[in-house]
């Protein structure tokens, strides 16, 4: 294949080449950013929580009897939602992962690093900012957490709290394996005192895999979350029924219904009464229409440059009718032809990757600098190049065919 | 007219190729869609509230932090609020003429009528002047007055929609309405007021969807201890049964009106004043310079409330636009370079430069009002989508008249834009060269 030719008949249009040229930097640029945006949410909307996902259902109860004492009503609650058939446990709980409703505590994993934190004024080195999940027994069985080390809470640690988003003072703790990594970098766990304030120290007994906050903040801080064993005391509690995937509808239902029936006089607004898979919903929407967007936006610029380099061609082509068949006259093959379409659209779509490639890690650095987004992996760049290319080979394809199929003879025709 | 002959000339040239015409027309469509959704969006979150009234509405801030405070990385700036001996001393001055300090409160409120169960509203704890201030129309009876405001009066004034559920067609004035466990006696219903953002309300609030169904003196909700919606921030060791009076925990919103630059800078004085007075007394450490004055479209921009999503989607669109118009303009290039002939004869015949560049100015204008409509049209099912979100923006996603025309004229000026240089190149044709070449 000779490049010659081509580069003179480029030169020939060289504005309407640079043009094209400049499209596909844009298009290549903006798409391996976008790309890489829709890849982060997803990740992002996939994060596992720790929790048996698909067999809870939640119902949040608000209490407006001042004079009535929460945790008699929730025992007698609880006792009737076990009732239910289909219902294997069921926990009173003040917050789950995704419902947003985040209690955090600063603490530390030693009185020297919480002493130390204390006079800095902020959370050092040995010192988190976790949320804590406060539970009635069976919590851990219920939700469905795995226990990678250390055991469940026994029932005599379990203690009540007083009215409030409060926690109680408690002997005993389960953090995940991220936050035990953070306070006690690599050592064992199991036995190491947390310190909360000025409270006595709280005893590691357990350490579960995964456990995500209510809101999630960085990567790096998701799963820094504590579950004690104290038993909800305020007027709003939410139950956690854990139930067959299939019976979570009825039995949310049925939930509600005895809810009411124990006790009319309270409130149980219907948009928390719901599964877990719900909540996930809810939480991630934002970012599900997002994703929705920055793809059609892909796509969108995909398809016009598309266009563009396909119109371009075929107007090419219709343009160069008599000099294509002079070629042909003095002895091109019609292949020949079909690979100087091909070659001239390769030549043009690869002058757009380099300068793309440049582009697209120069907007990195501009969303990196304005929206705190991440550095973009250099392994989109070869991706997005690859499908630039097969994308510009498929829209200069129909107007190549179309040259390759003019006759020799429509070098003795004037245009 | 020679323009009219331009037009047609246009027409016909595109009609000769309704393929490339076609293409240019659906690449600008997308453009102009696109970007026309996210600017509109845009546009309804920046608009002023209050018009005719958002220039004579400031918020006054202090910083009473201490030196060492170091802001938390997400949590809410605590000197975006007042605390509470700061707001009533700003109360009790009247160096404005017109000041209000305010909270937001969620109430429990227990109807009267028997087939109502008791829901929750929310409102606002404010003093006396909130409604000639901000404006709000009332419909019945009255506000409150500033004896009310130092007895902690237990009064209350609803909007329209509350009282209406409440009590029906009855008249509300007079009425007594039980709001979180506590007797308070109707003196007002005001025509339901939710200003677009709600700029007076905390930063944790739902600015584009709360509304206030209620409004009660700031003194009875203390006196009361009713629960207060938003932020707290404590810099100090604040109990819990002082937290609210605390010198050291900021949670209040205030804002003054002050008719005349003059009187604004009278304010901001003062209130550097009152920074060095508090610094004298050894409470506040941070120089008395810090204290800010906000006009009420400043507060909205330093509050930022676009969220960074939306602003990433109005670029992307703007990137679209762009990749859009590259497209249009190499496109045209080879259309307007292939009539080199035709442009040469009609050089030859007399026609100047400037007339040739006009003839393919107006084709390329052509192009985009074409473009245009099919871009309003995109942009209508854009508007839609958007307001099918869950966001506390989405339901005003509205084009008005002046996005309508707005798009158009983008639209127009994009294609001209693009038509520019491809029209410029075209009309750098020598006459007689073209002419002996073919």
């Amino acid at each position: 294949m000779h490049i010659r030719p081509i580069l003179s008949t480029l030169r020939h249009h060289q504005l309407t080449a640079v043009m094209l040229v400049l499209q596909v930097a844009f298009t290549c640029a903006i798409v391996c950013n976008v790309a890489f945006m829709v890849v982060n949410r997803v990740r992002q909307v996939t994060l596992p929580t720790g929790l048996a996902e698909d067999e809870l259902s939640t119902v949040t109860v608000e209490g407006i009897d001042k004079n009535e004492d929460p945790q008699v009503r929730h025992k007698e609650d609880l006792l009737a939602l076990q009732a239910i058939p289909g219902v294997r446990v069921a926990v009173a709980v003040d917050s789950l992962p995704l419902s947003r409703d985040d209690s955090s505590y600063g603490l530390c994993g030693s009185k020297q690093a919480l002493d130390r934190a204390m006079a800095a004024r902020s959370l050092l080195a040995g010192c988190a900012d976790p949320s804590v999940y406060s539970g009635s027994p069976g919590e851990l069985a219920a939700l469905g957490l795995t226990l990678v080390a250390g055991r469940d809470f026994r029932p005599d640690e379990y203690v009540p709290a007083a009215k409030g988003w409060v926690i109680a003072h408690v002997p005993s703790a389960i953090i995940t394996r991220a936050l035990a990594e953070r306070l006690y970098h690599g050592k064992d766990p199991l036995g190491q005192e947390l310190y909360m304030g000025d409270r006595p120290a709280i005893r590691v007994v357990g350490v579960v895999d995964e456990l995500l906050r209510p809101r999630l903040r960085t990567s790096g801080v998701d799963q820094y979350s504590v579950l004690v064993p104290s038993i909800p005391g305020d007027d709003t509690v939410t139950y956690v029924l854990r139930s067959a995937t299939e019976d979570r509808g009825r039995v949310l239902k049925e939930a509600v219904r005895t809810l009411a029936g124990i006790d009319p006089d309270r409130l149980i607004p219907p948009d928390k009464a719901r599964t877990f898979a719900q909540i996930r919903h809810a939480y991630f929407q934002r970012d599900t229409t997002m994703i929705g967007l920055l793809a059609a936006s892909a796509l969108g610029l995909l398809f016009v440059t598309a266009l563009g380099i396909g119109g371009l061609a075929s107007f090419w082509v219709q343009q160069r009718t008599r000099t294509i068949g002079i070629r042909r006259a003095i002895g091109a093959t019609r292949g020949d032809v079909l690979r100087y379409f091909q070659a001239e659209n390769l030549l043009i779509v690869t002058a757009g990757i380099v300068l793309g490639v440049v582009l697209a890690l120069g907007l990195n650095l501009a969303l990196m600098a304005r929206y705190e987004l991440p550095r973009l992996p250099l392994y989109y760049l070869p991706v997005g190049a690859l499908v630039l290319w097969s994308l510009g080979q498929l829209a200069v394809l129909s107007p190549a065919l179309r040259a390759a199929k003019v006759p020799p003879v429509a070098a003795t025709r004037s245009v | 007219m020679m323009l009219g002959y331009y037009l047609d000339l246009a027409l016909r040239s595109l009609r000769r190729t309704p393929i490339l015409t076609g293409l240019m027309v659906l690449a600008i469509g997308l453009g102009i869609g696109a970007s026309m959704t996210m600017v509109t969006v845009l546009h309804v979150m920046t608009d002023d509230p209050l018009p005719g009234r958002s220039a004579h509405l400031y918020t006054p801030h202090l910083d009473p932090l201490p030196l060492d405070y170091r802001q938390g990385g997400d949590g809410p700036d605590p000197s975006d609020n007042l605390t509470w001996p700061d707001a009533q001393a700003l109360l009790k001055a009247h160096r404005a003429a017109r000041q209000a300090a305010m909270a937001g409160g969620s109430l429990l409120v227990h109807p009267e009528r028997v087939d109502l169960r008791p829901f929750y509203a929310d409102g606002r704890y404010t003093t006396a002047d909130f409604f000639a201030m901000f404006g709000v129309t009332l419909k019945r009876g009255g506000g409150w007055n500033e004896a009310d405001d130092a007895t902690g009066a237990h009064v209350v004034v609803l909007g329209e929609t509350l009282a209406q559920k409440l009590y029906g067609s009855a008249d509300a004035v007079g009425k007594t309405v039980r709001l979180g466990d506590k007797d308070f006696r109707v003196v007002g219903v005001v025509a339901d007021w939710a200003p677009l953002p709600m700029f007076y309300a905390d930063a944790s609030a739902k600015r584009y969807s709360d509304a206030d169904q209620f409004f009660l003196p700031l003194s009875a909700a203390m006196e009361l201890k009713l629960d207060v919606n938003g932020n707290f921030s404590s810099w100090g060791d604040d109990h819990a049964e002082t937290r609210m009076t605390s010198p050291t925990m900021s949670w209040l919103q205030f804002w003054v009106q002050l008719d005349t630059p003059s009187q604004a800078r009278a304010y901001r004085q003062y209130l550097v004043d009152y920074s060095a007075g508090q610094k004298a007394l050894g409470r506040f450490q941070r120089p008395p310079g810090d204290a800010k004055l906000y006009g009420l479209m400043d507060w909205l921009a330093h509050e930022n409330l676009v969220p960074d999503d939306v602003r990433l989607q109005l670029w992307l669109a703007l990137g679209f636009l762009l990749v859009c118009m590259l497209n249009i303009v190499a496109l045209l290039l080879a259309k307007f370079l292939r009539r080199s002939g035709e442009l040469s004869v009609r050089r030859a015949l007399g026609a100047r430069r400037l007339d040739i560049f006009v003839q393919l100015g107006s084709e390329s204008a052509l192009i985009g009002v074409a473009g245009g409509v099919l871009g309003l049209a995109i942009a209508q099912i854009g508007l839609w989508s958007v307001r099918h979100r869950p966001d506390d923006y989405a339901r005003l996603a509205q084009m008005d008249v002046s996005m309508l025309l707005g798009t158009l004229a983008l639209a127009v000026l994009a294609s001209v834009l693009a038509g520019v240089l491809p029209a410029w190149r075209a009309c750098q044709v020598a006459p007689a060269l073209q002419l002996k070449a073919q």
